[in-house]
């Protein structure tokens, strides 16, 4: 390693200003293009108070969020646990936007603020630009216009309708929130900015089409006559349908224009939010990937010191940090550690292959462009595809991974399979599972309702080994669910495998939002 | 790439949601301050601190699995010793070693944050109201300020309302049709024009006489003129201020123990928070009293040690007196809080309650009477064991409104009995019915 002299140092110490960041950046984009051949978004750093930080836990991460007392109780919670010291703060938070804003805080040194450009201006920056669930389903150039409006438009109802009435009915869009993505793809890009714009086209359709006269047509026995079979009255629902929220908004029968666009405001950040939770252990892996992979070349070509360099090992080491199953300090897989320890692997693969490697991963052993394999990781894979793909036998011996399993039924825990030949791809499978969102969450579907006869709304949760729902939670949210549909609503867990009805929870409405 | 500095940013952007949380949370919050507040010292009570609620009260529920049901599949790094096909013994009271991520949620476990002072006392003193605040007085003490109020034709040069004054201007030019400058400028322009062509005499003659009108208009009808100036106009407002005086009178004879004297002084700085919290301007006069009264100032009224015999129409007479010279009943609403043993000397009792009923109670508005116990008498709520001297003669006015008595022997009772002392709306009569 040739050792220049200071001249070609970014910065000595750990105090910076914001030429010091200016310069730093730039060194990183240096590499981060040409070395990495990363292809990110425009960059925008904030630079941030603890306080500020603190502020951004509560609304997610957002800049800009609505108001509800939720966050309310997150931000006292977050500033408890701070203040008696339990919890560091993050070093950062990005927000997958276009330009994207990265959020450093200011209590940072110098070297820190180095890594934390490159872990998210240039590493979260590029996986959210590539991944093919973020583009997808977010609309990174339209989301903070969206904030925006949905503030607005939540604080327009509050003076209208009255804050109660508008917390009642985000506290039951929440209870829904993780019930209310579309997993499946659509036929076009999600469009947040037009989302405005669609709004109030449908408020003036509302306005335009009003004939008082239609309150006075007596309604009732010509269209009630008609019997829709079955299939056809599903059909017009959609149904199945799993996305409760966009259920609600499209089909339930009594809620106002503004309780819908709110549901709807609920359901769209709950969509833009969905692939972060797919992703955890790529993007956290690919931005610790790239942030190491840039600190050390800025390290080799002399461009940050020694002293600069070791502090930024002693902080990467602490973030993956992976404690083994029977340290008291274990909390699960780091993904953190995972993404990191499997992209650092997909290297060693590409560049220096052993025999086993060349049988698991003809395609990508010994190609020699680690950055190009890695970059299509990136774009087109998921957690649970990325594992069940890229875990190599390599690793799992490093990790030392076992199968365990816990069956209430059997007397003992069973080990099913271990870090061997026959174990591999046992252990890979039931690893990349548990990524799979599709598995972990429970399987809840609107099946069926008869609008015409008692209204009464049937949801099947489609109950896998055994899993049943928390009862307390359930019930609480099936209230919601009622109160906004507003009649009767039935939840039935049927087992998947057998159809056997296991559970049946029922709530009926109550005249809150009426 | 751009670098924003957001530090200097306002702060307290989650100061709402913050608020929607503590009014959402507000029975459980209120409950914890009170429970909080039992184990805090009275002078520690305007702190800021620590609550915890069940977090039950503030669930977000989501539909989620629970967590124990079912076959899991656990995958763990770091093993050691095991093989395929092992099996493991369960210990007792769940999965052993190899605890599941957990639910994800926040438990059982209560919900801790941190309140500020503001909020602590907000919530401790919820719903409590002087009990009459109706007459309301222009105090002498009141602020005069001065307010916005429209525009006038006249005033200081320094109060010019430069942009009304010019629109006024304006829309006077507009009306005079005063010329524009480019119809000037254009006019002028042609007339030059003019004077270079042969032949166009006639009608260079009638652009200059029409110039040399437009220009004496112009002259005539000024840019700004004085009928448009216009200032702005302040009047001044005088903010009416509700003021009251309390009075707090104290035995500190020897017949008062340090315990009866503590739970005394925890009632009046309990008033003492409450007072300067409520309103603006609260005046408060420490009266303490043996065998004869004193106006003291605070520090003294709590801590100095008297001894002597007991007089209580002494401090009566001192209030009175003091209440007479400073605070007229006109101007004033007038407040006292005893706090005694009970005891008396037998001979006063007449005069006490004379004195009571013709000179205190008619200019009260509110007299509240608390007797505090010792510690071994203390006796199951709401039963009095013992009839002291003062309760007797003043039992006969516990049925005015304006009178409420009631006896505390614990530290822990205080709080409640402040509490239904000075509720909203009154717990007058229920006081009386003691």
């Amino acid at each position: 390693m040739s050792r220049p002299g200071s001249e070609g140092l970014l910065f000595q110490g750990k105090d910076w200003d914001f030429g010091t960041l200016r310069r730093s950046y730039d060194a990183i984009e240096a590499i981060a293009v040409n070395d990495l051949g990363l292809d990110t978004y425009p960059n925008q750093i904030e630079v941030i108070t603890t306080e500020q930080m603190l502020d951004a836990y509560a609304s997610t991460g957002m800049p800009l969020f609505y108001k509800h007392w939720s966050f309310g109780k997150h931000f006292a919670f977050h500033e408890a646990v701070y203040r008696r010291g339990l919890m560091g703060l993050a070093y950062e938070i990005v927000i997958n936007s276009s330009p994207c804003i990265s959020y450093i805080m200011e209590e940072n040194t110098a070297a820190m603020q180095t890594l934390v450009m490159a872990h998210a201006a240039f590493g979260h920056n590029h996986f959210f630009k590539n991944n093919y669930l973020f583009r997808e389903w977010t609309d990174a150039e339209g989301i903070l216009d969206y904030l925006d409006f949905a503030k607005g438009y939540i604080a327009r109802c509050e003076e209208r309708y009255g804050e109660a009435a508008v917390e009642r009915v985000l506290d039951a869009a929440h209870a829904l929130m993780s019930h209310s993505v579309h997993r499946y793809p659509r036929k076009r890009r999600p469009d947040l900015r037009s989302e405005e714009r669609r709004e109030a086209e449908r408020h003036r359709h509302r306005e335009e089409t009003y004939n008082d006269l239609w309150r006075t047509v007596p309604t009732g026995s010509a269209t009630s006559e008609i019997k829709f079979s079955e299939e056809r009255r599903r059909a017009l629902l959609e149904l199945p349908q799993e996305n409760l929220l966009y259920f609600l908004e499209k089909s339930a029968p009594r809620l106002q224009p503004w309780q819908r666009e709110i549901l709807r405001i609920v359901r769209q950040i709950a969509q833009y939010f969905y692939p972060q939770r797919q992703t955890k252990v790529m993007n956290e892996g690919c931005a610790t990937y790239c942030h190491y992979r840039i600190m050390t070349l800025l390290h080799e070509r002399g461009q940050i010191d020694d002293g600069a360099f070791l502090e930024f090992l002693q902080s990467h080491t602490n973030v993956i940090r992976q404690p083994e199953f029977d340290d008291p300090s274990y909390g699960g897989i780091n993904p953190y550690a995972l993404g990191f320890g499997m992209m650092q692997d997909i290297e060693r693969i590409c560049t220096r292959p052993t025999d086993e490697d060349r049988e698991w991963f003809p395609d990508i052993a010994g190609s020699g462009d680690a950055m190009g394999v890695l970059r299509d990781i990136w774009a087109n894979y998921r957690d649970e595809s990325f594992i069940g793909q890229f875990l190599s036998p390599h690793l799992i011996r490093q990790w030392r991974l076992f199968h365990l399993v816990d069956d209430p039924d059997s007397p003992e825990l069973r080990v099913e399979a271990i870090h061997d030949e026959r174990g591999y791809r046992h252990v890979r499978r039931v690893l990349s599972r548990q990524y799979d969102i599709a598995w972990q969450d429970p399987d809840i579907q609107v099946t069926d309702v008869d609008l015409a006869g008692d209204r009464r709304l049937i949801v099947h949760h489609h109950v896998m080994n055994g899993g049943l729902l928390a009862e307390g939670d359930a019930r609480q949210v099936l209230q919601h669910l009622a109160d906004l549909w507003s009649y009767d609503v039935v939840l039935k867990e049927v087992d998947t495998a057998s159809g056997i009805l296991l559970k049946e929870h029922t709530a009926q409405a109550r005249p809150v939002f009426f | 790439m751009n670098i924003v500095d957001r530090r200097l940013n306002p702060g307290g952007k989650s100061l709402s949601n913050r608020q929607r949380f503590l009014r959402r949370a507000k029975s459980l919050v209120q409950r914890a301050v009170r429970e909080g507040s039992g184990e805090r010292k009275i002078s520690d009570i305007d702190q800021s601190g620590e609550v915890a609620i069940p977090a039950d009260g503030v669930r977000e529920p989501r539909f989620h699995r629970a967590p124990q049901e079912g076959v899991q599949d656990h995958v763990l790094p770091g093993n050691k010793r095991f093989v395929a096909g092992d099996t493991i013994e369960r210990e007792p009271g769940g999965s052993g070693g190899e605890r599941s991520a957990g639910d994800g949620g926040e438990g059982e476990d209560d919900f801790r944050f941190v309140l500020s002072r503001e909020e602590f006392l907000d919530l401790f003193l919820e719903d409590l109201e002087l009990p009459d605040l109706s007459k309301r007085r222009l105090a002498t003490l009141e602020t005069k300020e001065f307010r916005r109020a429209g525009y006038s034709a006249t005033g200081s040069p320094v109060n010019l309302a430069v942009l009304r004054t010019m629109r006024n201007a304006m829309s006077r030019r507009i009306a005079m049709r005063r010329p524009k400058k480019h119809e000037l400028a254009g006019l002028e322009q042609e007339i030059r024009e003019l004077e270079g062509q042969e032949g166009s005499e006639e009608l260079l003659t009638q652009r200059r006489n029409e110039l040399s009108h437009l220009q004496q208009r112009s002259r005539r009808i000024p840019y700004v003129d004085p009928v448009d100036l216009r200032y702005r106009r302040l009047v001044p407002v005088s903010r009416p201020i509700a003021q009251a005086v309390m009075f707090c009178l104290m035995d500190v004879s020897g017949s008062m123990t340090e315990h009866m004297k503590d739970l005394a002084k925890r009632f009046y700085m309990l008033l003492y928070v409450f007072l300067t919290r409520r309103y603006d301007n609260v005046e408060i006069v420490f009266i303490r009293h043996t065998h004869e009264a004193k106006e003291v100032d605070e520090e003294a009224f709590f801590n100095s040690a008297e001894t002597g015999g007991t007089v209580v129409s002494s401090a009566l007479r001192e209030m009175q007196r003091i209440a007479a010279e400073r605070y007229p009943v006109a101007d004033w609403n007038i407040y006292a809080a005893q706090a005694s043993d009970g005891d008396n000397s037998p001979e006063d009792n007449g005069a006490c309650a004379a004195l009571l009923k013709d000179e205190i109670l008619p200019i009260c508005q509110y007299f509240a009477y608390l007797e505090v116990g010792a510690e071994e008498t203390r006796m199951p709520a709401g039963f009095i064991g013992r009839r002291t001297t003062l309760w007797q003669t003043y039992k006969p006015f516990g049925d005015d409104g304006a009178m409420a008595m009631r006896r505390v022997t614990d530290r822990r009772e205080i709080y409640p009995v402040f509490r239904e002392l000075f509720q909203r709306g009154g717990g007058d009569a229920e006081g009386a019915s003691l």
